[in-house]
């Protein structure tokens, strides 16, 4: 594509780190300008070097640099952007950026602040996806009135239950209750967690899923109402709800649930008028019931599985999207060809409880060949800072099925070398000798199970 | 004169002497402090990490003011005991 047909002059990337430099390539490929964007900590980081152009938006901390919605759009006003890509975390689902962006007459690269608002709402997202026939789990109907009304809904559906903030996030206001005795204090505290951290103590009551995987369906969405899934992924290999490896498709998936899940995401999308790339993520326990969770309203850490099993760029067709124009493609159209799998290396030291390892990079050498992608944002003499998000490095391996796959994982992650900093390099090189993962029967549970084993 | 001892930060990151920002500080200068009492936090990639007193004493100063910049080994606050 040429410069005269791209979707936009020049675009913002209100991001850092390996999801800055993904959009800048995305942009570069469509004959796009990217400016980015550095707080004082990140001058000499890696995405500032590889735009056109790179914008000072402040100190160090997130909080006064990439969480500030006027610090983005005045740096896209400055540059003469037309519009801004949120990447994921940061400000990617507050929705105060795009109505400073619609405020400013750019446009945001990703869903209108209200329908943002609406799938970040549990509570409407739930009633939205009863309405799109997407399987919920048995719950309440909206927000709890009282602790009594918690009591007499758990006593219905069964314990385990959890109780979730409706404005909830991040894991915050969230209380998984075994049984009824421990229901009122765990009311309370989630009550109160949620109206600390989000200003709305309101809360709602879902049935407990136990041993179950965690799958997502990828959607798209364009401004004229063609809605496509790009099939699902299993991020069951977890730690602490962090996810660590993601693969797709999901192996030994029932196809059944398969078709329902891909299909009811579509549906959940094509009913709240959703724009641009976004997920809806389901837990499947081994009895085949499936539960929506939530739809996250932005591209996800690990799109470039699903890039990879089905040739498709998810964030080119965000800024294709954005721009207006509709999908070049229909869902019979979308192929799933082989297997992906994605290992997240997170500068943590795996061996002292995971404790964050930053610093120089001192030495760094990534794997390449046949089936395998690295996104980062490092390389040797880059500095892993103490400010941010520990990810360093997403390996992606492709093959024709999920044996040749995990064949690549095994030669990539033996050529991976990083220096100066420790990684959880030699923590993934154990999960490819672990018989669930190998298996295919790895569930949200199991990694934190059998994590001892693992790591000795 | 009193022996001076002091309380260092075992991890990188920001130091935090409240446990969030509407509450007060975990201890105040002049206050006594057993080992395990809490001083402040060191938040880092997100996470935050406790930093405890191993010794009794009594806070004499803290030589990293609220949300400054430490390093592994780096003097918190100095202890008179």
């Amino acid at each position: 594509m040429t410069a005269a047909t791209a979707p936009f002059e020049k675009v913002l990337i209100a991001n850092r780190g390996e999801i800055a430099i993904r959009v800048i390539r995305a942009c570069r490929d469509l004959g796009i300008s990217p400016v980015a964007v550095y707080s004082e900590a990140d001058r000499d980081a890696l995405h500032v070097a590889l735009a056109d152009e790179a914008i000072e938006i402040g100190p160090a901390h997130a909080t006064k640099s990439y969480l500030v919605p006027e610090h983005i759009v005045s740096a896209a006003v400055e540059a003469g952007a037309q519009a801004v890509h949120p990447g994921y975390g940061f400000l990617s689902e507050d929705s105060r950026l795009p109505e400073a962006c619609d405020a400013a007459g750019l446009t945001f690269v990703g869903p209108p602040a209200g329908v943002m608002a609406a799938v970040g709402d549990k509570v409407l997202a739930r009633a939205a996806a009863t309405a799109a026939g997407v399987p919920v789990a048995p719950g309440s109907d909206g927000r709890l009135g009282s602790e009594e009304d918690a009591q007499a809904i758990a006593g219905e559906i069964g314990f385990p239950v959890m109780l979730k903030a409706s404005a909830g996030g991040g894991g915050r206001g969230i209380r998984v209750v075994q049984d009824p005795d421990e229901l009122a204090a765990a009311y309370r505290g989630a009550s109160a967690e949620a109206q600390a951290a989000f200003g709305d103590g309101g809360l709602f009551l879902e049935k407990l899923l136990v041993q179950a995987r965690h799958i997502e369906v990828q959607v798209l969405a364009d401004r004229h109402g063609t809605v496509v899934h790009l099939g699902e992924r299993d991020c069951s290999t977890q730690r602490r709800k962090q996810k660590l490896i993601e693969e797709a498709p999901a192996p030994g998936l029932d196809p059944g649930i398969r078709e329902l899940l891909c299909t009811g995401a579509a549906e959940f999308a094509r009913g709240v008028g959703y724009v641009g790339a976004g997920t809806c993520e389901f837990l499947v326990d081994a009895d085949g019931n499936a539960a929506f969770l939530e739809m996250n309203a932005r591209i996800q850490v690990e799109h470039g599985v699903t890039e990879l099993v089905t040739g498709i760029d998810l964030v080119a067709e965000q800024l294709r999207i954005a721009a207006g124009l509709p999908l070049a493609f229909a869902q019979e159209d979308v192929v799933l060809r082989g297997a992906a799998i994605e290992f997240r290396i997170n500068a943590e030291d795996p061996d002292q409880h995971f404790m964050p390892s930053p610093g120089p990079i001192t030495g760094w050498h990534a794997p390449d060949g046949p089936g395998v992608r690295v996104d980062t944002g490092f390389e040797t003499g880059r500095v892993v800072q103490p400010f941010y998000d520990s990810l360093v490095a997403k390996l992606l391996v492709h093959g024709r099925d999920r044996e040749q796959a995990l064949a690549r994982a095994r030669r990539a992650l033996a050529e991976f070398q990083v220096e100066g900093i420790t990684t959880t390099l030699g923590l993934h090189r154990r999960l490819l000798d672990w018989n669930r993962l190998v298996r295919g029967e790895v569930d949200t549970e199991a990694l934190e199970t059998d994590l001892q084993a693992v790591t000795a | 004169m009193a022996d001076e001892d002091v309380i260092r930060a075992q991890i990188p990151g920001i130091f935090y002497r409240r446990p969030d920002p509407e509450s007060e500080p975990f201890v105040q200068e002049g206050q006594t402090v057993e080992p395990g009492t809490v001083v402040g936090l060191v938040e880092v990639m997100k996470q935050f990490h406790e930093v405890t007193s191993e010794i009794a004493g009594t806070i004499a100063a803290f030589e990293v003011e609220n949300e400054g910049m430490v390093s592994p080994g780096d003097v918190v606050a100095r202890l008179t005991t």
